[in-house]
């Protein structure tokens, strides 16, 4: 078993175990709205986690120093600033992208895998781990967004990455996937698959005890997420 | 005797023949003039296409049942019914992927996920169908057939609904008989009033919905329509588009609409609203099947808000 709060254990938990769409289904907004290929997943999915490792490893920094009454605002302050130069950077060197992601990147500020993140973990560990856990939920966020968005283009474009794979002549796209009612189909799949993986039988009993404990500890933290999702 | 007459024993005491295979039986009979009408209208193609999709449906619930090992229930006719309903709801000429993409989709995705019959959210032929429209709007909003009763009808492939919004004359007579472009089972009014009349007698739909859903409709077409009370214009949305099929055999399907008898008025009066709604002012020309399944999701509040009450629940209370 990995070390609890370690920077291997963070990624594993942020990517796979807790992953913040498919299993704290937070974030929902972006999830839905822009994965309508895979490349608008992926940017949206690199932006968030750009801003989730940074707005982590500052508010861990100040987590002693933020009154605790006054720490939702404090939070929001650091979390602007940084989605404000990442929204400046993105309309400098990836002028297209910001574009197609339009409104969702100022959104970005109210994503609440941030507030989340910050609130459940940052505030209350080191710098170093806040820091992993943000690039691992970030990692699990762009995962999920850039797999939904490749098999929702692919279903209803026939294209991959704006690649055309499956010629006009002999797919006729199945334009649902790419309006709103195929985000849902495909994100539901993808959570029933998430949960039928998490929940294999595993191999051996060792695995199987750290596996309970995980879990009782994602239900602790799950629990602390409600009031701010 | 003695034995009989004092006989205990827990309710219900008095039981009924009715069981969900005879009504699934009874409601696809009753569909039957449409359908023959409909193959005789249109030809092969839409022949073909019905038993693909009624073959899918029955297959696809049948594997679906087998693998997640749950009971088959394949035999009470519902998958059977859904595939019918779904081929009348596809225009004519499709090409054979679309009923067999609508059928699984209905059974799997509509009906089976959320536990299968009694359980579904919403009409799994209407689902299946909106999803096909919204998918493959080019396929499924063309109505050109070949069939040999299209003769009648050579000149427009338009659905009288369609030249009515364009703002074209429309012939009642044959909207009524049923001789016009529009998909497999809905053209004919006539057929399928006789088909809801059996329905209606044979006590399987009660009158509430059908009755509410199409008066409401026809005030909703009356005042907002722009043509005043002209009834050949209100003839016109009465017998054009899927309006006598959803209103007979899909808007009374039991697992989507309510059960208490006021919300079923409730619901019958919405229907007719959305109905109006989307077809006087929609984009589209028609709307009966997107007014059905959006008020297929409304049913759990038209239930809560209408229980009756109570048998000894009313009047005073005596101290």
């Amino acid at each position: 078993m990995m070390k609890k709060n370690s920077p291997a254990e963070r990624l594993v938990n942020g990517i796979f175990l807790e992953n913040p769409t498919l299993v704290l289904t937070l974030g929902m907004c972006p999830t839905l709205a822009v994965t309508t290929s895979a490349m608008n997943g992926l940017g949206m999915g690199l932006t968030t986690t750009a801003v989730l490792m940074f707005s982590n490893l500052i508010i861990s920094l100040l987590r002693n120093f933020i009154p605790d009454r006054v720490r939702i605002p404090g939070y929001i302050v650091v979390i602007a600033s940084l989605v404000t130069v990442v929204q400046f950077l993105m309309a400098a060197y990836f002028p297209a992208l910001n574009a197609a992601l339009g409104v969702y990147i100022p959104l970005i500020v109210v994503n609440c895998i941030i507030l989340g993140r910050a609130e459940s973990y940052a505030g209350k560990n080191g710098p170093v781990s806040s820091f992993f856990d943000g690039l691992g939920m970030g990692l699990g966020f762009t995962g999920a967004l850039t797999i939904l968005g490749a098999i929702r283009e692919l279903l209803g474009a026939g294209t991959f990455f704006n690649i055309q794979l499956l010629p006009e002549s002999v797919y006729t796209p199945v334009t649902i996937f790419i309006l709103a009612p195929g985000a849902f189909l495909v994100l539901s799949c993808m959570v029933a698959a998430q949960n039928r993986i998490k929940n294999m039988p595993p191999k051996e009993k060792k695995e199987e005890k750290a596996a309970e404990e995980q879990s009782e500890e994602a239900a602790v933290i799950e629990e602390a997420e409600g009031g701010v999702s | 005797m003695n034995e009989q007459l004092y006989h205990v024993s827990a309710n219900p005491h008095v039981r009924d023949k009715a069981s969900t295979k005879s009504i699934m039986f009874d409601v696809i009979l009753a569909l039957m003039p449409a359908t023959v009408f409909g193959f005789w209208n249109f030809g092969g193609r839409a022949i073909v296409n019905t038993i693909l999709s009624v073959l899918v449906c029955v297959v696809s619930e049948y594997a679906w049942q087998h693998f997640m090992h749950k009971k088959i229930t394949t035999g009470d006719f519902s998958a059977a019914l859904t595939g019918l309903l779904l081929a009348l709801n596809l225009p004519p000429e499709v090409p054979f992927w679309i009923p067999v993409i609508g059928g699984l989709f209905a059974i799997i995705v509509v009906k089976q996920v959320f536990g299968g019959l009694g359980q579904n959210f919403m009409n799994p032929a209407l689902g299946a169908r909106c999803f096909l429209l919204i998918s493959f709007a080019g396929i499924m909003t063309n109505f050109s057939s070949q069939g040999p009763g299209t003769v009648f009808d050579a000149t427009t492939s338009a659905t009288p609904l369609a030249a009515l919004k364009a703002g074209e004359a429309v012939d009642i007579q044959a909207m009524f008989l049923g001789n016009t472009a529009g998909t497999v089972g809905e053209t004919s009014a006539l057929l399928l009033m006789i088909g809801g009349a059996y329905l209606l007698i044979k006590r399987i739909i009660s009158w509430r919905i059908p009755v509410c859903y199409i008066g409401t409709l026809s005030l909703f077409v009356l005042l907002f329509g722009g043509h005043g009370f002209d009834m050949y214009y209100l003839a016109a949305h009465l017998f054009g588009g899927g309006l006598m099929l959803g209103a007979f055999f899909m808007a009374t399907d039991y697992v989507t609409s309510p059960i208490t008898p006021r919300g079923q008025i409730v619901f019958g009066i919405l229907l007719g609203i959305f109905t109006g709604i989307f077809r006087l002012f929609g984009g589209s020309s028609e709307g009966v099947s997107y007014a059905i399944i959006f008020c297929n999701l409304l049913v759990p509040l038209i239930e809560r808000f209408t229980i009756p009450a109570a048998f000894g629940k009313g009047g005073k209370k005596d101290e």
